[in-house]
């Protein structure tokens, strides 16, 4: 495929809020099932190892006019858990045999129960996570709460998971995380030539794809934006944060682009990289997953930093290793765990004298022109200082 | 020994211009005295701890000597005194966002004003900050923003949610080993007090008689007159107890004057107390769902009492300990049942848990119908209010009313909006009660 055709196709299955593709791998095969999770982070492997398709749902975008979520909740609450009871009022999640909902904040969680009461005939989970990191405390509650999860689909399936099959999905993720990582890594390098407007649609294509297609499909990516010639431009470049649950909408990432950012690292689609370094796909299983998370996950506003010292230790971290030159703060109105967490990393930021900028946005924000004013004003004044 | 010598004193005499049962005084007193307390606990060679009230493990902190603070109540003190206005901005203009939560910016906004406490007396820096993630997850922002000002030690005590409805073996467990190998640990080390289980064990056992007198006082609002407000009122019923005296004597007496100050309102068929004198009629019995708006709670209240509407349960009165299905402390087996306090506090219950409980007070406590105070502040109470408004009213067939407002920021109380809109209601319940007789 060219580079025109993968991107076309991404942002095919970015766009198409039926979830036809999710449709159609489970029509391929009699009894398949397909499970819904949110943001930020769930160990998709339990779902791939029950041979079943986790997708990700992270809103409704700026394609779907809400109606019906917003009866559910107040002015004053962000607007994807309004957007994603539309998406399942509206019939669009019934491909879904079950939803995961992992812990972020308090809406989400309780979006959790207002899904039981409402969809009263699907799988519904909260997943909660350990905030303590010793691997005899939280990591002993955390194989607790996968062990629930496992035993649950097991059910749904007809039949157990096997540490096999974990182990097997353990791998094939592995491997997807690795070809997320190389394609972070490129953009980093020459981010002209991977746009993030381009990056981030491949990364979202890998929430209704199953792995062992999305893995290919950037590589596939790669190899063609490698392949084409485009021009470099004087921008600056920006790690952007903030944006790990609510995603703003694809023309706020172009719009910050175009106002001649380059960006170089973010918080969007987390789930793709949230572990860090390889899950080892021998030994027991949930064990694994679970050291994972305790000591090689992403540190991000939804998790407790145990140490003072270690605030925004993970954001310097992307600044310094991706060659950035400023980082925007770029939070969900109303979001209480990215505007709760903004002044620490600000102050952080400020200590070591990293310029940044910060606003707000939601999915379905449509007025650019702030948002491209402020960034092209950011980039503008990381140039200025640099030249001095 | 070691908790505050607090002897219960006798209720203030004095003819106050707003009238309050004597236990309200003297639930006064205690708050009062607890700011004392901790603005001179450093002199004194006291450590002194923060907590938040949801998940308050006050009898543990006590086996430590601790004076203790408890921010969320500071900044409603603050609201209730008209302070917390300049907080909250000088706070948003120090860089916090608009859309977060009033009372930590509030208690931001305290520090940046100089740490004096709402009665004026300095509020001393903790030592410790006792980071009980229950139910809240912006509990644990705050704290990490109040520590990355005062660099103070934080321990973290997680409490896993209720997603499912129910305290599993591994959720209790979890609680406890944090309790045991990070939590007591580290409150040793900064106290320098040796930990004594019997010494928690007598506390719990103190705990348990306020935990019956106060579960009987709630419990009195099913009496027809109802002799309190179980919301209103409640809030100064709770205070002791969800505060730094659960565990106390003063607390028990405390529970004891109020439970005799109801048993008689209870015998002579008397309604509530308000600010402007006892209640003539009781025409109107409702459950609220939420916490109330405290920067207006006088004007907030009147409009209740002026069309003789009772609040005969509350689901805010349950923030800090669930007792009115059984919970009590349990000093034979302390540690898990500290860990069961803590999960089985009201917002860290799922929805279907809340509903329940919802429907439970409507029907015991023959309620009109359901009030929901939306908090701007306050996810966790909040989002997804809507949905337990349209369940209650579908599973009771009572009808259910919304309003919106705020914990400590005036700039979200309109008091004409709410007024109208309950005037609405209370002719709602008039209708549905006539139609009824039909």
């Amino acid at each position: 495929m060219s580079l025109k055709d993968v991107v076309g196709r991404c942002e095919a299955l970015f766009e198409d809020l039926n979830f036809n593709a999710v449709k159609q791998w489970k029509a391929a095969a009699p009894g398949r099932k397909a499970i819904g999770y949110m943001p930020i982070y769930v160990p998709r492997e339990l779902v791939h190892a029950a041979g079943m398709l986790p997708v990700g749902i992270f809103g409704g975008g700026d394609q779907i006019e809400v109606i019906q979520g917003d009866a559910y909740y107040q002015s004053y609450i962000c607007r994807i858990p309004r957007s994603t009871i539309e998406l399942g009022l509206t019939g669009r999640l019934d491909c879904l045999d079950g939803m995961l909902f992992p812990s972020i904040c308090d809406v989400i969680r309780n979006l959790s129960g207002m899904w039981q009461i409402m969809f009263k005939d699907k799988y519904v989970r909260y997943v909660d996570v350990p905030q303590n990191y010793d691997d005899s405390i939280g990591g002993d509650f955390y194989v607790h709460e996968m062990q629930q999860i496992r035993e649950d689909l097991a059910k749904l399936r007809g039949k157990p998971i096997t540490d096999d099959e974990l182990r097997a999905s353990i791998a094939v993720y592995n491997e997807n995380r690795k070809a997320v990582e190389e394609l972070y890594a490129y953009r980093a390098q020459k981010p002209w030539q991977a746009p993030t407007s381009e990056v981030y649609l491949v990364l979202r294509a890998g929430l209704v794809l199953p792995p062992e297609e999305h893995t290919p499909l950037v590589r596939e990516y790669l190899a063609s934006a490698q392949a084409e010639k485009r021009p470099q431009r004087d921008n600056a470049r920006v790690v952007l944060t903030g944006s790990f649950c609510e995603q703003p909408p694809l023309s706020l990432i172009k719009s910050i682009e175009m106002a001649g950012c380059y960006i170089v690292d973010d918080d969007f689609v987390l789930v793709t990289r949230w572990l860090r370094e390889p899950v080892p796909s021998t030994g027991e299983p949930l064990e694994a997953l679970a050291k994972a998370f305790l000591h090689h996950s992403v540190q991000s506003s939804p998790k407790y930093d145990e140490k003072k010292e270690d605030k925004g230790k993970f954001l310097l971290h992307q600044y310094k290793t991706r060659g950035a030159e400023g980082v925007i703060f770029a939070a969900p109105s109303f979001c209480d765990p990215a505007l709760l967490e903004r002044p620490m990393l600000q102050e952080v930021l400020a200590k070591q004298k990293i310029p940044y900028t910060a606003f707000k946005y939601a999915e379905n924000t449509g007025q650019m022109a702030p948002i491209r004013e402020q960034a092209g004003t950011f980039a503008d004044s990381i140039k200025l200082w640099s030249a001095a | 020994m070691t908790t505050p010598a607090m002897q219960p004193q006798a209720p203030t005499k004095a003819k106050p211009a707003v009238q309050k049962e004597d236990a309200m005084w003297l639930q006064k007193e205690l708050i009062n005295r607890n700011y004392h307390e901790l603005a001179t606990a450093h002199q004194a060679g006291r450590k002194v701890s923060a907590t938040f009230v949801p998940g308050n493990l006050n009898e543990l902190l006590m086996c430590f000597d601790f004076a203790r603070s408890l921010p969320e109540t500071n900044a409603l003190q603050n609201g209730m005194r008209k302070k917390s206005g300049k907080m909250i901005m000088d706070a948003e203009r120090d860089g916090h966002s608009e859309d977060v939560c009033t009372y930590v910016k509030a208690d931001l906004g305290m520090m940046l004003q100089g740490e004096v406490g709402p009665t004026g007396d300095p509020l001393p820096r903790p030592d410790v900050l006792l980071l009980s993630y229950t139910g809240c997850f912006t509990f644990m922002k705050w704290f990490e923003l109040v520590r990355q000002k005062y660099d103070c030690e934080t321990v973290m005590l997680h409490v896993p949610y209720q997603g499912d409805g129910k305290i599993s073996p591994s959720m209790r467990d979890y609680v406890v080993k944090q309790l045991k190998e990070k939590v007591i640990p580290t409150l040793e080390r900064i106290s320098g007090v040796k930990f004594d289980i019997d010494r928690l064990r007598q506390y719990m056992r103190e705990s348990v008689k306020a935990e019956e007198d106060l579960v009987w006082t709630l419990q009195s609002a099913k009496n027809r007159p109802s002799p309190i407000d179980g919301y209103f009122g409640a809030v100064y019923y709770i205070g002791p107890i969800f505060t730094a005296f659960r565990g106390t004597p003063e607390a028990t007496q405390y529970y004891r004057v109020l439970r005799s100050e109801i048993e008689q309102r209870v015998r002579e068929k008397k309604g509530p107390i308000t600010p402007e004198g006892e209640l003539a009629e009781e025409k109107y019995r409702l459950v609220v769902e939420g916490p109330p708006n405290w920067t207006s709670f006088r004007d907030f209240w009147k409009m209740f009492y002026e069309e003789g509407a009772v609040i005969v349960a509350s689901t805010y009165a349950k923030v800090g300990g669930v007792y009115d299905f059984g919970f009590r402390h349990d000093a034979e087996r302390p540690l898990e049942s500290l860990a069961e306090y803590c999960l089985g506090c009201y917002t860290n219950l799922n929805f279907p848990q809340r509903i329940d409980m919802i429907c439970k007070y409507i029907d015991q406590y023959q309620a009109d119908g359901l009030l929901i105070n939306s908090i701007k502040s306050c996810n966790s109470f909040s989002a997804g209010q809507l949905l337990i408004l349209r369940e209650v009213e579908k599973r009771t067939g009572k009808p259910a009313a919304f309003i919106e407002s705020d914990l400590v920021d005036p700039r979200y109380f309109s008091a004409a909006n709410i007024k109208n809109r309950l005037e609405s209601y209370f002719q709602m319940i008039k209708q549905k009660r006539a139609a009824a007789l039909h």
